[in-house]
């Protein structure tokens, strides 16, 4: 190999490389990533022929088929450099995020459309049947499911409520104050604590209903009955309080960072024209940092939509399903019943549903800046 | 990001009771901001301090309305008269904690090494796959930001079990990996977007082959980049808790799938717990303080225009 390789580096970079590579280097490459394919269908040939009891010679797990696709993906890209060069050595900066990526989501993801159609459950020893689409028949008649996805539009909803605080907390870090630093970093703390061990602690002993302290200012304040979690409607505004709590911070750190750039001379002239600060916010402030509230609002919101470990952690969705995401449903639905099946034809709808709504997010956001500005 | 210090303050000036009632208020929201920051981390380590009674009395305020106690800490094996002594909860939890350790390191490294070379290339080269340009694959890394946890938990519970990668720490990382990797490429190719292509130019000028130019030239300038991604990933590899908890069951449990398995049948330790949720959010808020700055940075990558 290494006779064949031309040294592509002593030439500059805009020279057209590919034709000063060798035929003899050339054929190598193609050579070696056609043998790197071949192995590897052979190994998952010899799996599947082993796993549906065909022959005899394979392997216990499927693990070598992994190792098979390392392999293949290395053979391939040493395979890029031989047969194209520069332009190879360039393929190589994507090419182990794209083999991993793809791996990782589009192979499983497919699968898992697979699973959806059949009737498994793990605790079973049935084992997998495919049913067609008897799981989503189940699906649109389950009223627990709906309401998952009800509550899942409340939480979302809850992400406006987050805003307002959020842009507030930045407006106060981003005023004249001493010990800036200080309290940036205090703002910041919940982010970084874990949601379980906090939620564990904030949800089950501060909210606690005889004792925790969130419960006794509660009853100072006049609320008689301070059961936070009893009730679905407290218990929801609890689990909201407790998201909020910890991704606040995000927000304002993204919110603070649009004040920070915003320029100085358009807030004095607004302020020389006699505009006070309540007009100097709404018509010059809060304008400009439109597009930085679009995209901390967006983030936010696919954030929320993948809450589960709060729920799961504090009310395990109850009071009867009052506090379920979809996806701390499905957990349940795994964890307590096996039902891998009808669990993971949840989870693609939701896939579905979420797809859709995030692109409809993102084209409304976009005509919503562009009208306003 | 540095600090700008406001200077108009001066014009704000209206009159002095205006003024120190504005001051007031700012302060005043602050501090309440800061108390409710704060006091779910204060109540959670004097918890830990606290015996049974005092607990369900509500006592607030150590060595004031209670006499603090090893207890939760000895029941975890870390306080000081338990420390010499073999405790089975403390090398479980040790495990545990170590777990997450090599589980939230190594997925923020490996997300870090693919995500970068991924950026990198994205930002400074053309490519065509097929029908896919650039930008179509760079909307096909960060679309997965959008996916679910739970969409890929299933199929991966069962794929797992098929390859033999349940409940061990590689399989979780390779998961985390994806779970950040959106995150590391959104910021890394902002990093790479704004170093200036001309300093490579002159590498390639001077002998430097493409990898070379990446790893002498560029990546020095990127690091500080590169350091706001890996912590940002740690700290969300650190916290997860979904995967953990459907992938993992005894070798590669990691902290947060321990804290939430803590409640019994027998009611709930409130002091063990208090512990063990303090030792697993003092690592991250020592991260918090000491690398605030890079934090900041690696949440308001892109945001800002």
């Amino acid at each position: 190999m290494a006779d064949q390789t031309l040294p592509t580096d002593a030439w500059p970079a805009n020279a057209a490389p590919s034709d000063l590579i060798s035929p003899g280097r050339k054929r190598l490459g193609r050579a070696l990533m056609a043998a790197a394919t071949l192995g590897l269908l052979a190994v998952i040939a010899v799996q599947i022929l082993y796993k549906t009891e065909v022959d005899t010679i394979g392997f216990e797990t499927w693990r070598p088929v992994v190792y098979a696709y390392v392999l293949w993906g290395v053979a391939l890209g040493i395979g890029q450099v031989l047969t194209r060069g520069e332009d190879g050595q360039r393929a190589l900066f994507l090419l182990p995020a794209l083999l991993f990526t793809i791996a990782m989501v589009i192979f499983p993801t497919l699968f898992g459309f697979y699973i959806a159609l059949t009737d498994w459950n793990l605790s079973s020893f049935s084992g997998r049947k495919f049913n067609g689409l008897d799981n989503f028949w189940q699906m649109l008649a389950d009223p627990y499911y709906r309401n998952a996805l009800f509550n899942m539009v409340l939480y979302v909803l809850a992400v406006l409520v987050e805003y307002v605080i959020a842009f507030g907390l930045a407006l106060l870090l981003n005023a004249q104050i001493r010990a800036r630093k200080f309290f940036r970093v205090v703002f910041l703390m919940p982010l970084m604590l874990s949601p379980v061990a906090v939620s564990w602690m904030i949800g089950k002993s501060l909210m606690e209903y005889r004792f925790g302290p969130a419960a006794e200012l509660a009853r100072q304040l006049g609320w008689e009955n301070p059961a936070f979690f009893s009730n679905p409607i407290t218990a929801r505004i609890s689990i909201m309080v407790l998201d909020a709590w910890t991704f606040i911070p995000f927000m304002m750190i993204m919110l603070l960072a649009g004040l920070q750039a915003m320029s100085r001379e358009v807030l004095e002239a607004a302020r020389v024209d006699g505009a006070n600060a309540w007009q100097t916010f709404w018509q010059v402030t809060f304008p400009l940092m439109l597009p930085v509230s679009v995209t901390a609002i967006i983030l936010r919101i696919i954030f929320k939509l993948k809450l589960a470990d709060i729920i799961i952690t504090v009310t395990s969705g109850g009071p009867g399903g009052a506090t379920d995401s979809v996806s701390s449903f499905i957990y349940r639905e795994y964890r307590d019943r096996s039902n891998v099946g009808y669990g993971t034809m949840l989870a693609m709808a939701y896939l579905i549903i979420i797809i859709v709504f995030v692109t409809w997010l993102l084209k409304f956001a976009n005509r919503f800046v562009r009208n306003v500005n | 990001m540095s600090v700008q210090t406001t200077d108009y303050a001066a014009s704000e000036i209206r009159s002095p009771a205006s003024f120190f009632a504005n001051r007031i208020f700012i302060y005043g929201a602050l501090v309440f901001w800061a108390f409710i920051c704060l006091f779910p981390i204060y109540w959670t380590i004097t918890t830990s301090f606290k015996t049974a009674v005092d607990v369900t009395q509500g006592h607030l305020i150590p060595f004031v309305d209670f006499q603090p106690d090893w207890k939760g800490w000895r029941s975890l094996g870390l306080s000081p008269d338990s420390i010499f002594r073999t405790s089975t909860v403390r090398d479980e939890f040790i495990k545990r904690f170590m777990n997450s350790v090599i589980t939230s390191v190594g997925a923020s490294s490996l997300a870090i090494v693919i995500g970068s070379l991924a950026a990198y290339g994205l930002t400074r080269y053309r490519y065509h796959f097929a029908w896919f340009k650039n930008e179509d694959i760079s909307f096909f890394f960060l679309s997965q930001l959008i996916l679910p946890p739970v969409v890929l938990a299933l199929p991966f519970l069962v794929l797992y079990r098929e390859v033999g990668m349940l409940d061990t720490r590689i399989g979780l990382i390779l998961l985390y990996t994806l779970m950040v990797l959106p995150i590391v490429i959104w910021i890394m190719r902002d990093q790479f977007n704004s170093i200036p292509v001309e300093l490579e130019e002159a590498a390639l000028v001077d002998g430097l082959s493409i990898w070379g130019a990446f790893f002498r030239i560029v990546m020095p300038i990127a690091l500080p980049g590169m350091v706001a991604a890996f912590i940002l990933a740690m700290v969300l590899c650190w916290n997860e808790y979904f995967f953990a908890a459907l992938l993992t069951s005894t070798d590669a449990k990691t902290i947060p799938v321990m804290v939430a398995s803590q409640t019994g049948s027998q009611g709930i330790n409130w002091w063990s717990m208090a512990a063990l949720a303090t030792a697993a959010i003092t690592p991250l808020a020592v991260i918090g303080i000491a690398l605030e700055r890079y934090l900041i940075m690696g949440m308001t990558a892109g945001a800002v225009k």
